[in-house]
């Protein structure tokens, strides 16, 4: 099975982070950059498959430069090769112009399975799996805590608020994943060292056929207006429980109307 | 005035609040019109709540297929109508599928999309918290129509009683449309409790609640409260309670008005999923633990102690 994970490099959620004030973008320049946690699950999967169906791993990520460290950081976990598209023109890119350019990416790759974390850390926007699906008219199962395949036949089961859901699609289709489907492993040393010779392709908009002004800032569908830093909270009141602390928590919430 | 699509959110038979929402704040931008998406029968259900919030008209797009499969055919029977009828904007609420019917949406029409707003003005700007509830964006879309996905608990509902004229939407799906078949859906027991992402108040419990047995202590309190349960991902992770209740930046995002956080440290990973929350209560044995930062009230001290007691307050003073 020909599988693709898509991974993209987020500012660690861990840190404190921003956006720029000259263009408003995720500040990717002061924070230390990571793999977005949830696209280690779909790594993970995705090497659960091989080792189970056979196939082939390919990394696919777009994002600046600095994107190669973390493509490596993938590689070492065990995929076979990465590709990177890499562009200056794709900086401010909007989702639906990002989808464009991944779809045109994916459908060099001709993958029977496109693996992706359920959401970024950064933007937590959740969109991405459906607007490939909608650009390559193949299925989209997202949020899986489980994935089985069955030759041709992909199912997956999902979280809802009422219970859950299982939902079955013919690959190829995008499925993305949760932190709930498997535990990802640790790269080996031998994985770190054998991901310093693996292929990373590099692909520019025009290799892919995409005008430059259909991306990024020039093609951007919506804009970031102003922000701000949230002023941070203030003013509470701190007890030591000295016997009756559960009835002075009662106190304020009676106080705040809660009781 | 033109009208503003509000996209159902429903389940067994009812509005879920986030609608409620979307109606109130649809009335600030033009004339409300709800759009039931579902199986044959799920808008009358739903009508009569639905004009009790402003809905003037409610258009029913009803399908076996609709339910019947993953998001597309939602998204399709939802462009159709947007083209046909041109509305001001569209809201849809910020949850999974919400967000990912907008995301299908700004495809087909070539239009932006903005989720997890928490407000919308009549010009189209909305504010979004990012980056752990650090920074409030202001942005709005720049082709299209206002395509927003309004995180729930962001605006207070308020009925305004209208008498909506009913409308029916000619379901017409592609074979696109019918490639993610939903073959099973299992409930499972939620019981009394209000749903996560739509209570007014939530406990959740953390590492420090010890064990899967001693959350009850957690879920007393939030019962006398008529809260929902919530719990952090290491109490998540050891297993302590299931993996759907997480609240934090791997889970669910929640803004209630009252959020007590019981032996929770207050990670950025948990502070992701809570810091919009009205009025925030922490109790933790360590009285260093960043949760209190952001606590209003916070108790320092053992919650095996101070949450009972808290719990044998309440039930005096009723």
């Amino acid at each position: 099975m020909n599988i693709v994970v898509l991974v993209k490099q987020v500012p660690d959620s861990g840190a404190e982070r921003s956006l720029r004030s000259d263009d408003n973008t995720v500040d990717r320049g002061s924070a230390s950059n990571v793999i977005n946690e949830m696209d280690e699950y779909a790594i993970e999967e995705a090497l659960r498959i091989r080792e189970a169906h056979g196939g082939e791993v390919t990394i696919l990520t777009m994002g600046p430069e600095k994107a190669a460290e973390s493509i490596r950081k993938a590689l070492s976990m065990g995929p076979d090769k990465a590709v990177h598209v890499l562009d200056d023109a794709l900086h401010g890119s909007c989702a639906p112009a990002t989808s464009k350019v991944l779809a045109a990416a994916l459908s060099t790759l001709n993958a029977d399975l496109v693996l992706c974390g359920a959401e970024a850390t950064d933007g937590r926007v959740q969109v991405m799996p459906h607007m490939l699906a909608e650009r390559l008219g193949i299925a989209a199962l997202t949020g899986a805590r489980k994935l089985t395949i069955d030759g041709n036949a992909l199912t997956i089961e999902r979280q809802t608020e009422e219970g859950y859901e299982v939902v079955t699609a013919s690959s190829p289709a995008v499925v993305s994943v949760w932190d709930t489907i498997n535990e990802p492993r640790y790269p080996s040393f031998k994985g770190i060292m054998e991901a310093k010779k693996k292929q990373v392709s590099v692909l520019s908009l025009g290799d892919l056929g995409i005008p430059a002004e259909e991306v990024g800032f020039a093609g951007a569908t919506s804009e970031v207006v102003e922000h701000s830093k949230r002023p941070p909270r203030s003013g509470g009141t701190k007890v030591t429980d000295e016997g009756s602390g559960g009835v002075q928590l009662v106190e304020f919430l009676a106080s705040e109307k809660f009781v | 005035m033109a009208e503003v699509l509000v996209v159902v959110e429903h389940a067994g038979g009812a509005v879920k609040k986030v609608t409620l929402e979307m109606l109130t704040l649809a009335r600030e931008l033009g004339t409300p019109a709800a759009v039931v998406l579902g199986a044959p029968g799920a808008a009358a259900a739903l009508t009569e709540k639905l004009g009790e919030y402003g809905a003037a008209k409610v258009y029913a797009a009803e399908d076996s297929d609709v339910d019947g499969y993953l998001v597309a055919p939602k998204a399709t029977v939802l462009a159709s109508l947007i083209r046909s009828t041109e509305p001001a904007a569209v809201l849809l609420a910020s949850t999974q599928e919400g967000k990912e019917i907008a995301g299908r949406l700004a495809v087909k029409l070539d239009n932006g999309l903005l989720t997890d707003a928490t407000g919308l003005s009549a010009e189209g700007l909305a504010t979004q918290v990012v980056f752990a509830g650090s920074t409030i964006v202001t942005s709005r879309v720049t082709r299209g129509l206002p395509l927003v996905a309004i995180r729930p608990n962001s605006v207070t509902p308020s009925p305004a009683p209208a008498t909506p004229e009913m409308a029916t939407v000619e379901v017409a799906l592609g074979e696109n449309d019918r490639l993610a078949k939903v073959v099973e859906r299992v409930a499972e027991a939620t019981g009394a409790r209000p749903e996560l992402t739509e209570a007014s108040i939530v406990v959740s419990g953390g590492r420090g609640v010890g064990s899967a047995a001693n959350f009850k202590i957690i879920e007393e309190l939030a019962d006398l409260l008529g809260a929902a349960v919530g719990a952090s991902r290491a109490a998540t992770d050891s297993g302590f309670y299931p993996h759907q209740f997480q609240v934090g930046q791997t889970g669910k995002t929640v803004s209630p008005q009252l959020y007590i956080a019981v032996g929770i440290s207050g990670a950025i990973q948990h502070r992701a999923g809570m810091q919009t929350s009205k009025t925030i209560v922490a109790v933790n044995k360590d009285a260093e633990a960043p949760i209190f930062e952001l606590a209003d009230f916070g108790v320092a001290g053992d919650l095996n102690k101070v949450v009972p007691q808290a719990s044998d307050e309440i039930r005096k003073r009723r």
